[in-house]
């Protein structure tokens, strides 16, 4: 299971270093937002922006928008090798199911975890003064959602079998948990029946989590609930999609 | 090797239940090659599929290499080679080494292992020197040839092969051909091909199970498929009244069919069905002498598998195959 695991990865990952430019295609929005949109925040006031600091809120929601567009739309990867007939002939080997996605969704993590170290370090020119181990520990935070994400996208792109109906599940799906979460300017700016909407989506307790990360403030409870949260939807999700996956392919 | 009964497959679907298999019972021998033939939609693929794993029968039982599908699926895994249809163009970056030994990894190879066996199956299938090569880079007939080479990378004794020359030009077909009869005779490999090419059928496969509409309709060697369907059909042209000529043959031979068939600038021709072409020859042109009617050409053919499909299911196949 471990070995086939790792076959599969290391596949992908071969396949994403011969074309890299899936990683920097990745990159292109969050940065643009920084490029063009942070700088705004820093004449803004209220909601704890305003300066250098809002760098401390901004980063954090952008590498939340990594990982959910980037891990949302790996399915459509697994669409193109339906078509192609990989997935197919890997499964009439003895492989297990769950290795097959697994390591799929290994490699998006890899992928996410890569363009999140370059993403903060194109911060910094820009004013972002964080705590570096805050920064070390909401990297990994949104390396393992990604594991659970890519393989709920990759168990969705199976079920749904073509990019036009694939497509608009995953804007649909992730433009408003994105949105809800806060990931532009904090929540506590919204209006009552917003940050009521906002706090049902376990998204926002993780990007709260980083955002105290980043900030250093490691005594805030916002740390450990984040944590908990991307730890019970990673776990919940790749279990959904190991059993999909198992299902669809008997 | 294989034994199916009672296999149903029914899909559901917005517009109600499909049953694409019906409950359909065949068994396949040990080395032997058995060709599923029928046209697009006959069930021919959703039952391959149900014998691969691929896909849980609806009803009814298939033991394949030993083992019951609807049991210990990744046992049968083990056991068997799939070569599915053509896929897509592959994306850029797979490269053909390296998916032959991730396929032998899958299968519980080592990595030492696997790759000795690339190196081994890649000459094997003429594809010497393309470890390295990018799969978008292969033509049609070098696409198909890998293909099948990951479906041998763990030596199987049973091998499906689904539609394996759709879209080959001819030399790679025969060469695809020439490289199964091999399996079979030097491995002993037992092979199950579809196929919806009448003379790949008839080139290749010990024995032809023939699906219509989810149904088996016919189950023979083709030879037997052939001379059960429509006996020999024998072809004349006579110096005279060829509807003269057509009730001496009515009188002598009782042919089953008897037609009258314009060639054009080659004029016309008498078409006779009867059982076997090689005796009634030699009835029908001494009758036709003593008639003053001397024969001026004839020919005798056994009928092509096309006859066969026409014959018990009423369509051409021609008219469907791609």
């Amino acid at each position: 299971m471990l070995t086939e695991t790792w076959v599969i990865y290391d596949r992908q990952i071969r396949s994403n270093i011969r074309n890299p430019v899936w990683v920097f295609f990745g990159l292109t929005q969050p940065i643009l937002y920084l490029v063009l949109f942070g700088p705004l925040l820093t004449n803004v006031s209220g909601g704890g922006l305003g300066g250098d600091e809002s760098w401390l809120i901004f980063v954090p929601g952008l590498l939340l928008q990594l990982t959910i567009f980037g891990a949302g739309f790996a399915g459509f990867g697994i669409i193109q090798e339906l078509r192609e007939g990989v997935v197919e002939r890997q499964r009439v080997t003895p492989a297990h199911r769950s290795a097959l996605i697994l390591g799929r969704a290994l490699s998006n993590t890899v992928t996410i975890g890569v363009q999140a170290v370059i993403l903060v370090l194109v911060a910094i020119p820009f004013g972002l003064r964080p705590s570096w181990w805050g920064v070390v520990v909401s990297v990994v935070m949104v390396s393992v959602l990604s594991l659970g994400l890519a393989a709920a996208s990759y168990a969705m792109g199976l079920i749904l079998k073509d990019e036009d109906s694939f497509a608009p599940f995953v804007q649909g799906v992730s433009l408003p948990l994105l949105l809800l979460s806060g990931v532009f300017l904090p929540m506590t700016l919204a209006p009552a029946w917003l940050e009521k909407m906002s706090q049902a989506n376990p998204l926002t307790y993780v990007l709260d989590g980083t955002r105290s990360l980043f900030a250093g403030d490691w005594g805030a409870r916002a740390i450990s609930v984040g944590i908990v949260c991307t730890v019970v939807v990673t776990v919940a999700l790749t279990w959904w999609s190991a059993r999909r996956f198992q299902r669809l392919s008997s | 090797m294989i034994e199916v009964r009672g296999l149903t497959q029914t899909f559901r679907t917005r517009t109600g239940p499909v049953d694409a298999v019906k409950g359909i019972d065949f068994e396949v021998r040990d080395g032997e090659i058995l060709g599923l033939l029928g046209p697009n939609g006959a069930g021919k693929t959703t039952t391959l599929r149900m014998l691969c794993t691929l896909l849980k029968p609806t009803a009814g039982s298939a033991v394949v290499a030993g083992i019951d599908v609807s049991g210990d699926a990744r046992e049968v895994r083990r056991r068997i080679g799939y070569v599915a249809q053509v896929g897509a163009v592959p994306a850029p970056g797979t490269v053909v080494g390296e998916e032959i030994v991730v396929q032998a990894r899958l299968q519980g190879m080592s990595k030492a292992d696997a790759q000795a066996r690339m190196r081994a199956l890649l000459p094997s299938l003429s594809l010497e020197g393309f470890e390295d090569r990018a799969l978008s880079e292969m033509s049609g007939g070098q696409r198909r040839r890998f293909d099948v080479a990951l479906g041998l990378v763990h030596e199987p004794k049973l091998v499906f092969l689904d539609e394996p020359t759709t879209g080959l030009d001819p030399q790679s077909r025969a060469n695809l051909w020439d490289y199964i009869r091999m399996l079979r005779d030097e491995r002993g490999v037992t092979i199950v091909l579809t196929t919806h090419y009448l003379d790949e059928a008839d080139a290749l496969a010990d024995r032809i199970v023939v699906m219509d509409h989810g149904s088996i309709v016919a189950d023979d060697t083709p030879d037997a498929l052939k001379a059960q369907v429509s006996g020999d059909v024998i072809s004349v042209a006579v110096d005279g009244d060829l509807r003269a000529a057509e009730r001496v043959a009515a009188d002598v031979l009782s042919p089953r069919t008897s037609t009258i068939e314009d060639l054009g600038g080659e004029g016309e021709r008498l078409v006779l069905t009867v059982e076997r072409g090689d005796t009634a020859v030699p009835v029908l042109l001494r009758a036709l002498d003593e008639a003053s009617l001397p024969l001026t050409a004839v020919e005798v053919r056994r009928p092509t598998l096309d006859d066969v499909f026409l014959a018990m299911t009423g369509r051409s196949l021609r008219e469907e195959g791609s």
